[in-house]
């Protein structure tokens, strides 16, 4: 216990390799299997939309419960307390907006990429482009986070120090991802996305279950024990932390509180505009089958970050921040120095294998989005005008993913201990601005004209993308990407509270502005099956 | 498009535009509307509200209720309650008022093909 408190190596590195190996073993021989059946586009791009709800639900979940989120949100609670769970708590109220409003209107109409819907009934070619061009954006944001934050995870769980070292790994997690996409496809990626959520969320229960039995199932004992610790810490500025209230982290001045309004902004309307979230609506047969994902993934989510306060409360009070923060991953260790208290070795090793499966599964499901989307969207249908067969979308799209794979290792190899988290808040930011309204208006706006998407799509990328540049976290301020130089002048980090509205209103203007009312023929097609799901579901016979 | 069940044959846009027109698909699409609407601005008022309290009003977030456990934690927890609970109240909705009504549309323009 003293070499543990001195901050150094918890567990066995062996240990935590197996049992990695022993998942990239399991899943690579399902997604072999599944890899058969990949005859044609559909069976490729949607695993030809044969998942049962439930099925989908829990890939949803594994899709959407990154390693962010949970070695992230456990760390935030254990270090900062209340706003660690406020932060979560975004994540969750948005997937609302995507069971109510888009789920189940997009599965009727779309059938492989976001694209699909938003072009249904404008302008093909420049809306199908935009679409793509922010899918993209999007996915490359998200997949940079995960692949740098590999670096950081392979030094904590599996202790690889060296830099040349730590690049072998996030290539070995590239061309992992690159095979799972290559032979799985969607269906492979899909089954990847189920184990992986299995085993994170009953792995997050099975500790929650410790925590609580050790404080006597009483949750405010936890509560006291932790702020206790905190109190007790001997580094700076931790001491006076009231962790059991908000303002610990968000709290310092009005720019810092204003942030926190832009980033619960971005949350809970981003979610419903991840192109990766929307594609997996497209792998179940109807739209009720749509509708049972979501509640599958609600219910999997809310209860996952529920674990997660008791986790991060659980590790404040049974390891303390000090050694938390003296850990080699500094906040991102509370989760796996809990998981060692609590049942040693063996835990730290399911939950550390764990934790690398998740930016597999993660980055696996990012990859196919958008290959899928260059592919369909970008190949097929602006570069080609549809002259193009489906077999040939599925060579394209795989090529793309090679490409992206190889992308995602070079970059991710630069990026490797670079502060980069800001990139998936602002994935987020981008999926809000660009793809949220533009979905909303093009299902429930029958004026919405090709003139507002374009302006939308455009107008929403493109300032979450200026504001990013010139913000705090990229320059001019300690924790920045370049802490060196300082060119800021936008004070917050996160742009949604500024890209979302100017998006918003920007679709109305543009709109308004445009003397094209669509074609009434198109329009009503798509309400009438949007709403019905005609053409895309099998009538019953009587 | 090549999958494996058989396709029902497409209606034309004439359909299209007769079905858009019915008062069967008004009501389907007002209910649909009357529900969804409100509903995400309740919760997006809901949401916002706690985030504000959460970003100006720490010292009401830690008014202590019980033990340890104080004002902010429970309106956090309540933000998880009526996640679930409006989950749930939209999928009876869907179930009773939503699905039964598409469905006759979808047979009744499968039918007016024959």
């Amino acid at each position: 216990m003293s070499v543990l408190a001195a901050g150094t190596q918890t567990g066995n590195p062996i240990v935590n390799i197996s049992i990695f190996v022993a998942f990239v073993i399991i899943t690579l021989v399902i997604v072999i299997r599944a890899g058969r059946t990949n005859t044609n586009a559909t069976e490729f791009f949607t695993a030809g939309h044969a998942f049962s709800g439930p099925q989908n639900g829990i890939a949803i979940a594994g899709d959407y419960l990154s390693a962010a989120s949970f070695l992230g949100i456990a760390g935030a609670i254990a270090v900062y307390g209340y706003d660690g769970f406020l932060y979560s708590i975004g994540f969750l109220v948005a997937w609302l907006v995507a069971l109510l409003l888009v789920a189940e209107l997009l599965r009727n109409t779309g059938k492989f990429t976001m694209a699909d819907v938003l072009s249904f009934r404008l302008r093909q070619r420049p809306v199908r482009l935009a679409a793509a061009t922010s899918t993209m954006t999007v996915s490359l944001f998200y997949l940079l986070a995960q692949m740098a934050g590999a670096g950081g995870l392979v030094a904590l769980l599996l202790d690889i120090n060296g830099r040349f070292a730590q690049s072998i790994v996030i290539a070995v997690v590239g061309v992992l991802m690159i095979v799972y996409v290559l032979i799985g496809g969607m269906k492979g990626t899909t089954w990847v996305q189920i184990i992986k959520a299995v085993l994170l969320i009953s792995g997050a229960a099975f500790m929650t279950v410790l925590v609580l039995a050790k404080f006597g199932l009483n949750f405010s004992e936890i509560l006291g024990k932790a702020q206790e610790m905190v109190h007790g810490s001997t580094a700076t500025g931790v001491a006076a932390r009231d962790v059991l209230a908000p303002g610990a982290r968000y709290g310092d001045s009005t720019t810092s509180k204003i942030n926190l309004l832009s980033l619960g902004l971005a949350l809970v309307l981003g979610t419903a505009g991840l192109p990766h979230v929307l594609m997996r609506f497209y792998t179940v047969p109807t739209a009720k089958e749509a509708r049972r994902s979501v509640v599958w993934a609600i219910s999997l989510i809310g209860a996952f970050y529920l674990f997660t306060l008791a986790l991060g409360y659980g590790a404040a009070a049974i390891v303390g921040p000090d050694r938390i923060l003296a850990a080699p991953g500094g906040q991102n260790s509370a989760a796996p120095l809990l998981a060692f208290e609590l049942g040693g070795v063996i835990l730290l090793g399911i939950i550390s294998a764990v934790a690398f499966a998740t930016i597999l599964a993660v980055v696996a499901g990012l990859t196919i989005t958008a290959s899928a989307s260059f592919a369909h969207d970008v190949y097929a249908s602006v570069m080609k005008s549809h002259d193009v067969t489906e077999d040939e979308q599925v060579r394209v799209s795989r090529i793309t993913a090679v490409a992206l794979g190889v992308a995602a290792i070079a970059l991710g190899i630069l990026a490797n201990g670079q502060n980069v988290a800001f990139l998936v808040a602002l994935a987020f930011a981008v999926a809000a601005s660009a793809n949220l309204p533009t979905i909303l208006y093009s299902l429930y706006w029958r004026r919405f004209n090709t003139r507002g998407a374009l302006w939308s799509m455009y107008g929403g990328l493109i300032s979450c993308i200026v504001l990013i540049v010139f913000s705090p976290a990229v320059s001019g301020s300690k924790s920045a990407m370049l802490p060196g130089v300082d060119f800021h002048w936008f004070p917050l980090s996160n742009p949604g509270i500024v890209s979302i509205p100017l998006a918003f209103l920007l679709g109305v203007v543009g709109t308004l502005t445009s003397r094209d009312n669509g074609d009434p023929v198109l329009n009503a097609e798509m309400e009438v099956r949007s709403l019905t799901g005609v053409g895309a579901e099998k009538a019953t016979h009587h | 498009m090549s999958t494996t069940r058989t396709e029902p044959p497409s209606p034309s846009g004439a359909d299209y535009l007769a079905m858009q027109a019915s008062p069967e698909f008004a009501e389907l699409r007002s209910r649909l509307r009357r529900f969804v609407f409100p509903t995400t601005a309740f919760f997006l008022i809901w949401y916002a509200t706690y985030v504000l309290l959460g970003a100006f009003a720490h010292d009401f977030m830690a008014t202590r209720i019980w033990g340890n456990i104080n004002v902010g934690l429970l309106l956090g927890l309540g933000q998880f309650l009526t996640t679930f609970l409006i989950t749930s109240i939209y999928v009876r909705f869907a179930n009773r008022e939503l699905d039964p009504r598409a469905e006759a549309i979808r047979n009744e323009m499968h039918w007016s093909q024959q």
